[in-house]
């Protein structure tokens, strides 16, 4: 069960604004977090708090193909992110290094920047404690919910080579 | 089935998939560069596999960053040219690169039916060839370079049909512009758009490219074009391995199918921050402007270096613009030494540079201060794209960009040469 407090965004927020390309000059994941989303919210990463979440409207992560997004926000603390819509790059490489993301536009409706969330990543259950509001999150297609428990890409790719070579 | 449908199928043991389907897909080709690489090397090291399923299909080009700005990107490119000697993956060095999706189709490492996938968003520019190419990230590349595979959900296509003769103005890049302003930065989503219509295969494959490029723009997975006569000799000399044409069937499955009349639409420019922000370019009003960059991987071929020579011949760039022109590879470079562009550049008061991504993203070569407007050719204009979270980028074709250079603030090549 993950809980945390509600960082609030709005429609397609890009991976430049979540880290600007001017710092992907390393790929450390601790580097990264110290700049995630600067350009559009410059207080997040001191308010940030392990556990926290980010919400955002449509289309969160579109733009560039860059891993260290995810992984900016993942070290940053934060445990899940919520969306209506994600871009579909961002979505895979969260998948892949294990940052869990759940669509729900009636989630991200239901709730302002500051409530507390209670997340069941299981049953894509979310839970507003400052509202007391439940919403369900889009269930993952059985491919990705296989992908996320053999523990992400890498274990379920190293799984599938050492099949072959049997 | 559609192209996009063919395409994938061909690269299973399936003869027909449907959108919504996932696929275990074999690629021909794997693209990683000096930011996404590092990451992919590190993640292909932890699955404890000794070498990649083949170096011949895979690419690392260090194009960002470099000729390197700094220590910190410096290292990046050495732990990826490390990688590319002990694997023997195909590894093009400063001198020899261009940025990636120029490079490839020009290397003819890119064909037509392939399967590309790279740690690179605009990977789908190579789309323009009759290819399934789309970006992911360095983990995804890192599985595929072990296993020659790659997981992918089968998009549902989105088919976009241009009618009519641009103006003389008009080329891709204002035909992509407005689209997205059209449909918007998440209009096809998860969806492959594919490009047909007399006016698209009325543009050349250097048009194509730029309209392929920003298919990722539009939040797709995907921008492809049919293979015609155009194709078949741009890729005559290049490649050197055997490819396939597909064709999408007649009764292929669109999710969607949307109608242009290029003929009404004029040069556009898309305003901060956002590519869908796309307008024609008569109707901004008095935009002054500190720099203009005329290059990248949307705009930085032979012929958009031609649009831009074609205005700047004879004009000075105004005194309060830097105007800075990078061609998009080593070839493009002597393609326009030999038709005398850079003289014109050069005598235009112009800075010409050896190919980089550079100020395209921010990370050298062209940075803006706060409060700085920029005109560039490239394909995003998101907050601090170029610089400080403070300045402002607009997206426009050469002829545009060259002609803001010119007057100081946005026009149309009209203009000016009028
Ligand atoms: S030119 Fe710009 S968009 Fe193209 S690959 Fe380089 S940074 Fe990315």
């Amino acid at each position: 069960m993950l809980k945390g407090r509600v960082h609030k965004y709005g429609a397609n927020v890009d991976t430049d604004a979540i880290i600007p390309a001017r710092y992907l000059n390393v790929s450390e994941p601790e580097e990264l977090a110290r700049h995630c989303m600067e350009d559009i919210d410059k207080d997040f990463v001191t308010e940030v708090k392990p556990g926290d979440i980010i919400m955002a409207a449509t289309n969160f992560g579109c733009g560039s193909s860059r891993e260290h997004a995810p992984l900016a926000i993942k070290a940053a603390g934060v445990s899940c992110v919520i969306a209506g819509t994600f871009a579909r790059i961002f979505f895979r490489n969260a998948i892949n290094i294990g940052l869990p993301l759940l669509e729900c536009e009636q989630a991200v409706s239901g709730t302002e920047s500051g409530d507390i969330l209670e997340v069941d990543l299981a049953s894509g259950k979310i839970k507003n404690l400052t509202s007391g509001k439940v919403f369900a999150a889009r269930p993952y297609p059985d491919f990705m919910a296989k992908l996320i428990s053999s523990g992400g890409l890498i274990e379920y790719t190293r799984k599938r080579l050492a099949n072959r070579r049997i | 089935m559609t192209l996009a449908e063919k395409i994938l199928a061909a690269h299973t043991d399936k003869k027909k998939v449907s959108p919504g389907e996932f696929l275990n897909v074999r690629v021909d080709l794997i693209l990683a560069n000096d930011i996404t690489a590092p990451i992919a090397i590190r993640e292909f090291r932890r699955m404890g596999v000794g070498k990649v399923f083949d170096p011949g299909k895979i690419v690392m080009v260090p194009d960002h960053f470099t000729p390197n700005k700094d220590i910190a990107s410096a290292e990046q490119v050495k732990v990826m040219r490390e990688f590319c000697r002990e694997q023997g993956v195909i590894y093009f060095e400063v001198g020899q690169m261009g940025i990636e999706h120029v490079l490839l189709p020009e290397q003819g490492l890119v064909l037509p039916g392939d399967v590309v996938i790279g740690a690179d968003s605009h990977t789908c520019t190579y789309g323009a060839l009759g290819a399934f190419a789309t970006g992911m990230g360095s983990t995804d590349i890192a599985a595929a370079m072990a296993t020659g595979e790659i997981w992918m959900k089968v998009p549902p296509t989105i088919k976009l049909v241009y009618h009519g003769i641009p103006g003389k103005w008009v080329g891709g890049k204002d035909l992509i512009l407005y689209t997205i302003g059209d449909i918007g930065v998440d209009g096809a989503l998860y969806s492959v758009m594919e490009f047909t219509g007399e006016a698209v295969d009325a543009l050349s494959l250097d048009g194509r490219f730029t309209m392929a490029n920003m298919a990722i723009e539009a939040g797709a997975k995907a921008g492809m074009f049919r293979v015609d006569n155009k194709t078949q000799l741009y890729i005559k000399h290049r490649a050197r391995r055997h490819y396939m044409v597909y064709e999408p069937d007649s009764n292929g499955t669109y999710a969607r199918v949307i109608d242009y009349d290029v003929s009404a639409i004029e040069p556009q420019v898309a305003l901060p921050h956002s590519p869908a922000n796309a307008r024609p370019v008569s109707q901004l009003g008095d935009i002054k402007i500190d720099q203009v960059v005329i290059g990248s991987c949307t705009n930085g071929r032979i012929e958009d270096l031609q649009l831009a020579a074609q205005v700047l011949k004879g004009r000075k760039v105004h005194p309060g613009v830097r105007c800075i022109i990078i061609p998009g590879s080593q070839e493009v470079y002597l393609d326009a030494i030999t038709r005398e562009l850079i003289g014109v550049f050069i005598k235009s008061g112009a800075a010409v540079s050896t190919p980089t991504c550079g100020p395209c993203l921010g990370g050298h070569m062209g940075i803006l201060a706060s409060g700085e407007r920029c005109v560039a050719t490239t394909n995003r204009n998101f907050v601090g794209r170029m610089g400080s979270p403070q300045s402002e980028v607009y997206l426009a074709n050469p002829a545009v960009a060259a002609a803001s250079a010119v007057a100081g603030r946005i026009v149309g090549p009209d203009q000016i040469t009028a």
